[in-house]
């Protein structure tokens, strides 16, 4: 049975078809144009998920859907989108004490900090933003810091940290610049020293992680009491050394984001920087060092260190063949969060384009943070992770009308 | 395909042929607007429209053919943009704009444009937005924070090249106030809501005792009581020469603001009104105006967690007059057109969220007779727009306040601060006037 009717009558039909068919498991979803970002798009198209996975992409006319599954449809049907960097879940909607947790200013440097001691799955902005299309969030501790803690990617579906968890460490957060300087005579108090104490504990993490290289000892000594006692702050920083967690640096002035790619290039160090409001004047450099950007929210306002920031910085980039990723980011106001699709849409419209951006907001924000084999695109043996729209998802009156993640419905309506 | 040598010939010689016409002395500095779709929002749009200015004050608008162009114009052909009234911003914070201090919980009798920066960049990014009439504003950290401005955003070197003047000279603006938390704090702040309102009601009662005062004396200049510049305000707003702007959120708030009004008679426009879709209804009865701002997802602050898109669809079906607001910085201005769209996307009809961006903006600044639509002897203030209004992908090409050009795209400079880039910043940290104390956050 086939129907083009609202996603929201479908989604109760189709839970009266599931039950009828006790093949709950098995939905469809059509298309007048689905965005797979795999291929050209697919014009009438169908994407089958089979517990939570995809089983089939194609046009309706190639694809054997089995009989007596819920189908669903949109006009255009893209992969969930995938915000590059938030602090949801860790800042919460009501922006009360008790509901702020991405930035503990206790200490200049606590990589320490795990993301998934923070995570509120329930919080208000999550479904907002999962409303809109998000099923994906790169978030965790935020900027301001010079170190504030360890991110982590999630769906923005589950009722626990645990049932939403892609990655439960993705990166470690970093500051340079005005956010990483503390007021009242606490170190760091300049760029400088924040550079200073920055290189010092990395030069302490990298010897620390020189003592994890012992063998058991000939004389029966065995490796275990060789090694320095656990340090978390000093573990989290060895897994940056070794390249298996990225130093995700928020920084917005070109001379910060040279001292970023200065510390990169002494430390070997993934760097992948953040806003990076200049980085438009440092294209030969940033790409020299082979470096990803997650580029600050298109709107972002134009003050302090962000003074500077373009609408166009994204398509900059882009043009230089430079990896980006587009963000939500952080704010300490009003909007709490703001919106990854809105962001896009501005991006898309400041030179970076329709398609390009989709790709941006999808499988390249994938790539960037090491999710492509789950996410991204809509491809056999990827999740099962949509967003439907009634239009040109960019478009200030298109509403996102629907929202799949693993398979399941979890947003059905409009917005 | 190239074009043969002698149609290449014809356009060198029509270039130079344009060059020097527009070189030649024109009359009355007049301008034909020919081609565009034409939004006047006080009349149906016009597909194939024309505009016509002299001066400072447009003379003509209708459709091609129905419009003399007078012979001495300078013609713009505009086939395939659209052409709208200016932008009216009721809430805006560009170039700073402090008025109260903090001494006082109403300081009615301080002006805000004593301390606006004319040349603040904010003002150039809100032509590039298209607008063009801004209502600058204290902030909301008190109760009665001081008088706004009314500026038109005209080529500035002062303050003096902003401000709009009432017919009776007066500079125009109104008043701010403000209730819920931005105006708690120590004293000699209010620490609730009911001392809020007791504050102000004793404060409108002393006016009402000087304007009392006043009439008694006449023209006796014996008995009138000694001038005093907080008492002279509250007199204005008590005449309605002086419209309150009353910042608030939630929903008991905004009844009591319409409380305050019935109790003292003053005009009101609601600002914010984040809970407008719960009393819609009530708003709508009481006939008070609001102007909304839209923000793309709730909370950041316990008034504003229940903030919606659908505010405007909801007063609108009410009945109620709606405007929109930036609020700049909390919205950028040259996002103004975007949180219009919001609005419509959330069931706002197209024409409402026109004139929300337009004539209901100048309604709710006594400047309707001036600005806001299209129409002959208003104010030759208009934008030319690349596409339909409402989609993302549509850019402001043109602004024009007063007969002049104030903004266009395609000069790199104007382009700069459209999108911004090196060099755009302003290299002065930003403040945002409305919240501009930490407690405000909370």
């Amino acid at each position: 049975m086939r129907s083009r009717n609202l996603i929201f009558s479908l989604f109760l039909s189709a839970l009266f078809l599931a039950a009828l068919s006790g093949n709950a498991a098995t939905i469809a979803i059509e298309g007048e144009i689905i965005y797979t970002m795999a291929g050209p798009p697919i014009e009438n198209g169908v994407v089958v998920i089979t517990d939570g996975k995809i089983t089939a992409v194609g046009p309706v006319s190639g694809v054997n859907v089995p009989e007596n599954i819920p189908v669903y449809s949109a006009k255009v049907v893209t992969p969930g989108l995938i915000d590059a960097h938030s602090v949801v879940g860790l800042a919460g909607y009501l922006n009360q004490d008790h509901d702020q947790d991405q930035l503990e200013r206790s200490a200049p440097m606590q990589p320490e900090l795990r993301a998934i001691d923070a995570y509120n799955a329930r919080e208000a902005l999550v479904e907002w933003v999962r409303g809109l299309g998000v099923t994906t969030l790169h978030t965790g501790h935020g900027p301001g810091s010079l170190i504030s803690g360890q991110t982590m990617i999630v769906k923005t579906w589950g009722d626990t940290v645990a049932e939403a968890v892609v990655k439960e460490t993705a990166m470690i957060a970093a500051t340079l610049g005005e956010g990483a300087v503390r007021e009242g005579g606490k170190p760091p108090g300049t760029r400088a020293k924040a550079v200073a104490m920055l290189r010092s504990e990395l030069l302490k993490a990298q010897d620390y992680a020189a003592k994890q290289n012992v063998d058991d000892g000939e004389d029966g000594e065995d490796r275990e009491s060789k090694l320095p006692p656990r340090n978390l702050r000093l573990e989290a920083l060895a897994q940056v050394l070794s390249g298996d967690l990225p130093l995700l640096v928020t920084v917005n002035r070109h001379n910060d984001i040279a001292t970023a790619l200065r510390l990169q290039e002494e430390f070997g160090f993934k760097l992948v920087l953040d806003h990076a409001a200049e980085a438009y004047l440092l294209i030969d450099e940033i790409k020299a060092a082979g470096v990803p950007v997650i580029v600050h929210p298109t709107m972002k306002r134009a003050s302090g260190e962000n003074e500077n920031l373009s609408m166009e910085t994204a398509a900059r980039l882009a043009d230089a063949g430079i990896p980006i990723a587009l963000q939500s980011g952080f704010e300490g106001y009003v909007p709490k969060t703001r919106v990854l699709l809105f962001e896009a849409a501005i991006a898309a419209a400041n030179g970076l384009g329709f398609e390009r951006t989709l790709q941006t907001i999808t499988l390249d924000a994938a790539k960037l943070l090491g999710i492509d084999d789950r996410v991204g695109s809509l491809e056999v043996g990827k999740d099962g992770d949509l967003a439907l729209y009634n239009g040109d998802p960019f478009e200030y009156l298109t509403h996102c009308q629907g929202v799949i993640i693993d398979g399941e419905i979890v947003s059905s309506e409009p917005r | 395909m190239q074009p043969s040598p002698s149609r290449r010939a014809l356009r060198v010689l029509s270039a130079v042929a344009l060059v020097l016409l527009a070189t030649l002395p024109v009359g009355a500095d007049e301008h034909a607007f020919v081609g565009a779709q034409v939004l006047p929002i006080s009349g149906e749009p016009i597909l194939d429209g024309v505009l016509v200015i002299s001066g400072n004050k447009i003379t003509a608008v209708g459709a091609r053919g129905d419009v003399e162009i007078p012979a001495g114009a300078e013609v713009h052909d505009v086939s395939g943009k659209f052409l709208m009234p200016g932008l009216v911003d009721t809430h805006s914070h560009i170039g700073g704009g402090w008025a109260a201090d903090r001494s006082a919980p109403i300081q009615p009798g301080v002006r805000n444009m004593d301390s606006i920066d004319a040349r603040s960049p904010g003002f150039q990014r809100a032509r590039a937005g298209g607008l063009t009439t801004l209502n600058v504003m204290p902030g909301s950290g008190h109760l009665l924070s001081g008088q706004t401005s009314y500026l038109k955003l005209r080529p500035a070197r002062t303050i003096d090249d902003l401000i709009i003047r009432t017919e009776d000279g007066r500079v125009a603006g109104g008043i701010k106030m403000a209730n819920g938390t931005n105006s708690r704090r120590d004293p000699p702040f209010p620490g609730t809501r009911g001392k809020s309102a007791a504050l102000v009601r004793e404060q409108f009662i002393k006016a009402q005792e000087y304007r009392d005062k006043l009439e008694r004396a006449g023209d006796d200049p014996e008995k009138r009581p000694q001038r005093d510049l907080d008492m002279e305000a509250l007199v204005e707003v008590l005449e309605g020469k002086r419209i309150v702007h009353h910042h608030t959120h939630r929903h008991d708030d905004i009844l009591t603001v319409l409380r305050l009004r019935d109790e003292f008679g003053f005009r009101v426009v609601l600002h914010h009104v984040s809970e407008a879709w719960m009393v819609a209804e009530e708003i709508a009865a009481a006939g008070v105006p609001s102007s909304l701002i839209v923000i793309d997802s709730p909370g950041g602050k316990l008034e504003a967690k229940n903030v919606a898109f659908k505010s405007g669809a909801a007063l609108e079906a009410a009945g109620a007059d709606v405007s929109i607001h930036t609020d700049d910085w909390i919205t950028d201005s040259r996002h103004f057109f975007r949180s219009a769209a919001l609005a419509v996307r959330a069931g706002m009809t197209r024409n409402g969220a026109l004139h929300a961006l337009t004539l209901a903006g100048a309604r709710q600044m006594d400047l309707q007779d001036r600005i806001g639509s299209l129409e002959p002897g208003k104010d030759a203030d208009f934008i030319i727009l690349s596409g339909e209004p409402f989609s993302v992908y549509t850019k402001v090409l043109q602004t024009w306040v007063e007969g002049e050009k104030v903004f266009d795209r395609e000069l790199p400079e104007d382009q700069l601060i459209a999108v911004g880039g090196w060099g755009a910043g302003d290299s002065r940290s930003a403040h945002i006037a409305c919240f501009d104390h930490e407690d405000d956050h909370r």
